[in-house]
């Protein structure tokens, strides 16, 4: 896992490398003025982050119970940055007419977030299907180290976040 | 292996490189007999100082690794040599070295050192040329690449042409070099004329620049150098170094409208009726197209498409009819004209002198 | 101990039959397989590549020839370097990687089988989904279909305003799949070789074929993916509507150029290093002493990963950075040659005072080292910037390139297929045929290779279907292509030798050249669990103490 974040965290360099180069090179159409900083989704992935932490600890301690609560939470907030996300981009789109294909920040912006909402998608999908495993009361403490390692990507996700956050909502604009 | 073996391979080793030796004399022959060497894009010939610079940088350069090659290349072959196993060997594995750390360090330190002095050289000469100060007696032109064409444009004189530029020799103690600056209206393009300069690209949406000042007179050949699509290979380019007298009388030429000859008028009428001043520009006309190279003095040219043919009335015809035969998928469309029309036309356009 | 590690009880089986063999194979998650499947698909796309090269150097062969189309040119040439890099040399690497990693640290299998095979069917669909663009794609103005824009691609010839059609996003698409093979074959072999070494078998101890390869899966890691991040930034712009290269837009042309060298020069170190390994291995054992300066040699690799990390923009001379850049490229390209120098210096040392035997291994090797000393050399000239204004986009550096992959990597890989086949097959190679394919090759090489320099010292740019008589290149270029008839011969006699020798081949045994690493320990092939049992080792030439007990080298290391 520590070689895929590696490989990971090349691609996410490359593209925000092409962000930070396109800043104010945009010739026309909306600029990052448009975008609102998105605090409360933040928030909820890194507490997601927090979460996930405390249910690998639960069930290192075998306390299935308390594992399927965090981890059900840590979903949540998942989920909830998801949502958030296209709400934004519906309102970039709709409200401001910035696409894909606007202009350069159109550009870079939405692959840079979007590169990183396909993972945390991805991250998601990881996070349902052990909680279906869970729900189905297949879950126990010999599975620790299985599910420590997909935290691994889960806390590497935030990671980017991080890093996205702060090019795109505090450097960029 | 045996020594008739090792005979045998010194033999063959003696024998193949007898066969290189013969080759290389065989093509040097060929090679050089073939056309005025003055003329072969040679980059070891230059002719103008940014690549006299990049000559001598390049001779220190060869020194210094033909000497490193030499060292190593008759380590090798001493080793080979000496320390091959013998007939009548006694089968025992000889001393079981495992390294040297004062070798070691020896053969880390030197190269550094020669690193060193490769690079300051090397970068004076990145200076020196890069950063060159343009002087107040330069031409300065505009290239803009094209996929498969050269526009050239003396803004400060109000010439445009095509394909084959102008420039006047410079004299050591009163330079007139000639600073280039390029564009792209398309893909990526690179200016190469070997004996003038390195070479340098052409990149849409990034302009370069760079300069030449010849120091003799002459026709120098180059061609497009980075790859820019199908017709890449017949991008060529020609750089006339004028005497000033003739270049003062090129630039006059070039300055003036086209010529106004009443004979071809019906030439001129095909031309200005069927879609040719969609993309060509022919100055004191109404064609005032951008897409193609201008052809107010087309007839002053030597080639015609880029280089890809010499520059009669026939080719030209031969272009405007179907330009694939020339250099298929150029951007030129095949006009389709019927013979009269072409003939008329062909007629107007060997007036553009 | 060599005893211990040889099959015990070999199962008797019941033969089975041509479908249960193929269906093996294709399920198949046993790295000795994965490994074979790996060369064999390298070796098909060789002779591929090969014929490319063969129908382009006919065309050159004159000037104004007519053989062959500018668009067919122009495919040949994308389609080679291509097909050349990504299907023929990094399968055959990893292949030998797959092969040979666990058996030299002694492991059972890669760290993740499946994972393994994942990694082999991606590279191989990728390879698959390339050449079917000479059926579906459609190339520049719609005319022909396999990918024409050069194999890096340079934006914008790839905007769709240029390369309308197809035939660049099955470039695009085939490697971006491939690419994802082959991150994970870097995971894996990152995984084995961290997790799964023998007792006793510290990094230390280690072959340096294995360290290499974690070098080189290190560099994967971290150098194919900037590839496939511009790679999608492509195909957003080519399909919807992004403007990264867009240089309508404001976008640049010159950040796909950073991207992909940032990605191209690596790449061409991930694949010499695996290829030092192999001399590595090969030359210590036909010198019949060690390998001279194993911590250097480690050291230098190392130096050299992070190192080819920052020289990328030599590529890019001429593109008009500023002096500065220029000048720090250049310094980083020249410095780069140190440690490359000091491994040429360590091959030597470790012939020097040994009993060379000039099996066919060894000559590839000695071919090897004279020919990357000169390939070295040459890029020393390419790092000189203003040099490299003249010699970069000409034939000079197509010499280059070339003199490295074919005079280095195919010189080394050609060693391995001698050195490895009898552990592979169980039988040796032809040493009367491996000579011929040797000698053949070697002058063909220099016939092609040698000469090739000169037309583009004397102005000939790369790229180019075809050239206007009366510029000195005519004689030239002929004899280039004179040398590709030898080359091919060569690989005909070598082919040739593969297929006789598995039927006709002398038994191997397990140790036909007296070696000293792991995988000569067991069976010629290895039994599906490698060892019978996990060896322990206590220096880095394990059977070198068995055979000397008097004198191990545990005692000097």
């Amino acid at each position: 896992m520590a070689s895929l974040i590696v490989a990971e965290s090349a691609i996410f360099t490359i593209f925000v490398v092409a962000y930070i180069f396109y800043i104010g090179k945009s010739l026309s159409g909306p600029t990052p003025a448009v975008l609102t900083v998105p605090i409360f989704a933040t928030i909820c992935l890194l507490s997601s982050s927090v979460t996930m932490h405390l249910a690998v600890r639960a069930l290192r301690n075998a306390k299935v119970g308390s594992f399927g609560f965090w981890w059900f939470l840590t979903l949540s907030l998942g989920a909830i940055f998801l949502i958030a996300t296209g709400l934004e981009w519906h309102k970039l789109v709709f409200h401001d007419g910035l696409t894909i294909s606007t202009n350069l920040f159109g550009t870079t912006y939405y692959s840079l977030v979007g590169l990183h909402a396909f993972h945390v998608t991805v991250g998601l999908i990881g996070l349902v299907i052990v909680m279906a495993f869970t729900l189905l009361g297949k879950m126990t403490s010999k599975y620790t180290e299985r599910v420590d390692v997909f935290s691994l990507y889960w806390h590497f996700v935030d990671a980017v976040w991080v890093v996205v956050f702060t090019v795109v909502y505090v450097i960029g604009r | 292996m045996k020594c008739s073996e090792q005979t045998r391979n010194r033999f063959t080793n003696v024998a193949g490189v007898a066969v290189l030796l013969a080759g290389f004399l065989f093509a040097a022959r060929l090679s050089f007999g073939a056309r005025d060497p003055s003329q072969i894009p040679n980059i070891f010939r230059p002719d103008s100082t940014p690549a006299d610079s990049i000559f001598n940088l390049s001779m220190l350069v060869l020194s210094v690794t033909g000497a490193i090659f030499l060292v190593v290349f008759g380590l090798i072959v001493y080793a080979v040599l000496k320390y091959g196993k013998r007939a009548g060997d006694d089968r025992r594995e000889p001393p079981q070295v495992y390294g040297s750390n004062q070798i070691e360090l020896a053969w880390t330190v030197i190269p550094v050192l020669i690193v060193l002095v490769l690079f300051l050289a090397t970068a004076r000469v990145i200076l020196s040329v890069q950063d060159a100060p343009k002087p107040p007696g330069s031409i300065e032109v505009t290239a803009i690449g094209h996929q498969f064409w050269w526009e050239f444009r003396y803004p400060k004189l109000g010439i445009v042409t095509a394909n084959e530029v102008h420039v006047p020799v410079s004299d050591r103690s009163h330079p007139t070099p000639t600073f280039l600056t390029l564009l792209s209206a398309d893909t990526d393009h690179s200016f190469w004329v070997p004996r003038l300069a390195g070479k340098t690209d052409l990149i849409p949406n990034h302009p370069n620049s760079m300069w030449i000042d010849p120091h003799e007179t002459g026709l120098f050949l180059g061609q497009c150098a980075q790859y820019c699509g199908v017709e890449h290979a017949l991008m060529l380019l020609r750089v006339y170094v004028d005497s000033p007298e003739q270049f003062a009388e090129w630039v006059q030429t070039q300055k003036m409208a086209a010529a106004n000859d009443n004979s071809v008028e019906q030439g001129r009428r095909v031309f200005e009726s069927t879609g040719c001043i969609d993309c060509h520009a022919v100055k004191g006309t109404v064609a005032n197209g951008h897409f193609g190279p201008d052809l107010t003095h087309l007839m002053s040219r030597d080639t015609i498409a880029a280089g890809a043919a010499p520059n009669t009335l026939q080719n030209l015809r031969n272009w405007i009819q179907d330009p694939d035969s020339i250099k298929p998928r150029s951007l030129m469309p095949a006009m389709k004209l019927n013979d009269h029309d072409l003939d008329a036309l062909v007629a107007y356009l060997g007036t553009l002198r | 101990m060599a005893s211990d590690s040889i099959a015990i009880t070999p199962v008797a089986v019941g033969a089975r039959s041509i479908g249960e063999k193929i269906h093996d194979w294709i399920v198949t998650v046993d790295h000795k397989k994965l490994g074979i499947m790996y060369i064999v698909y390298a070796l098909i796309f060789l002779v591929i590549g090969g014929i490319e090269a063969t129908v382009m150097r006919i065309q050159l062969m004159v000037p104004n020839n007519h053989f062959v189309s500018p668009e067919v040119f122009n495919q040949l040439f994308t389609m080679h370097g291509t097909t050349m890099i990504f299907f023929v040399a990094m399968p055959i690497l990893f292949g030998f990687a797959n092969y040979l990693v666990p058996l030299m640290i002694g492991a059972r299998d890669m760290a993740f089988p499946r994972l393994n095979a994942f990694s082999f069917w991606l590279t191989a669909f990728g390879g698959l989904l390339l050449y079917f663009s000479v059926f579906g794609g459609n190339g520049l103005y719609g005319a022909g279909t396999a990918p024409d824009v050069g194999w890096w691609a340079y934006a914008p010839l790839t905007a769709k305003a240029f390369s309308p059609g197809h035939s660049s996003d099955y470039w695009t698409l085939s490697l971006l799949v491939s690419g994802f093979g082959s991150i994970g074959t870097g995971i894996n072999l990152i995984a084995t070789i961290l997790c799964m070494r023998c007792p006793g078998m510290t990094l230390g101890r280690m072959p340096l074929l294995a360290w290499l390869n974690l070098v080189m899966s290190g560099m994967v890691l971290i150098t194919l993916t900037p590839l496939s991040a511009a790679q999608i930034m492509l195909l957003i712009d080519r399909y919807l509507g992004g403007h990264f290269f867009d240089t309508q837009a404001g976008g640049s042309a010159a950040i796909w150029m950073h991207f992909f060298w940032i990605f191209g020069h690596p790449e061409v170190y991930i694949l010499i290093i695996p290829c030092f390994a192999f001399m590595s291995e090969i030359v210590p054992v036909f010198s019949r002493k060690p390998i001279f300066g194993y911590p250097v040699m480690v050291g230098a690799t190392v130096c050299i990963g992070f190192i080819s990390m920052s020289v990328w923009a030599h590529h890019m001379f001429t593109i008009g950075m500023s002096s500065y850049a220029n000048s720090f490229f250049a310094i980083t390209s020249m410095i780069v040659g140190v440690p490359t120098g000091i491994k040429i210096f360590n091959w030597i040392g470790t012939m020097w005072g040994g009993k060379i035997q000039f099996k066919t291994p060894m000559l590839f090797c000695i071919g090897f080292l004279f020919q990357f000393l000169i390939a070295g050399l040459t890029g020393i000239m390419l790092a000189s910037a203003p040099f490299d204004w003249q010699l970069s986009l000409s034939y000079f550096v197509v010499a280059h390139f070339h003199y490295v992959i074919v005079g280095g990597i195919l010189f080394a890989i050609f060693g391995a297929f001698y050195y490895w086949y009898p552990k592979i097959t169980g039988r040796m190679l032809s040493e009367t045929l491996g000579k011929m394919h040797f000698w053949l090759f070697l002058i063909g090489f220099h016939l092609t290779f040698d000469f090739m320099h000169i037309p583009g010292l004397l102005g000939m740019p790369r790229r180019i279907y075809t050239y206007e008589a009366g510029r000195g290149w005519e004689a030239w270029n002929m004899i280039v292509t004179i040398g590709v008839f030898f080359q091919i011969a060569a690989v005909l006699v070598f082919v040739w030798d593969l297929v006789w020798s598995f039927y006709q081949g002398e038994v191997a045994g397990n140790d036909p050249w007296d070696a000293w690493t792991l995988e000569w320990s067991t069976a010629s092939p290895p039994p599906e669990y490698n060892f019978a049992r996990i060896p322990v080792v206590k220096s880095r030439r394990p059977l070198w103490d068995a055979k000397h007990p008097e004198d191990p080298d545990w005692k000097y290391e």
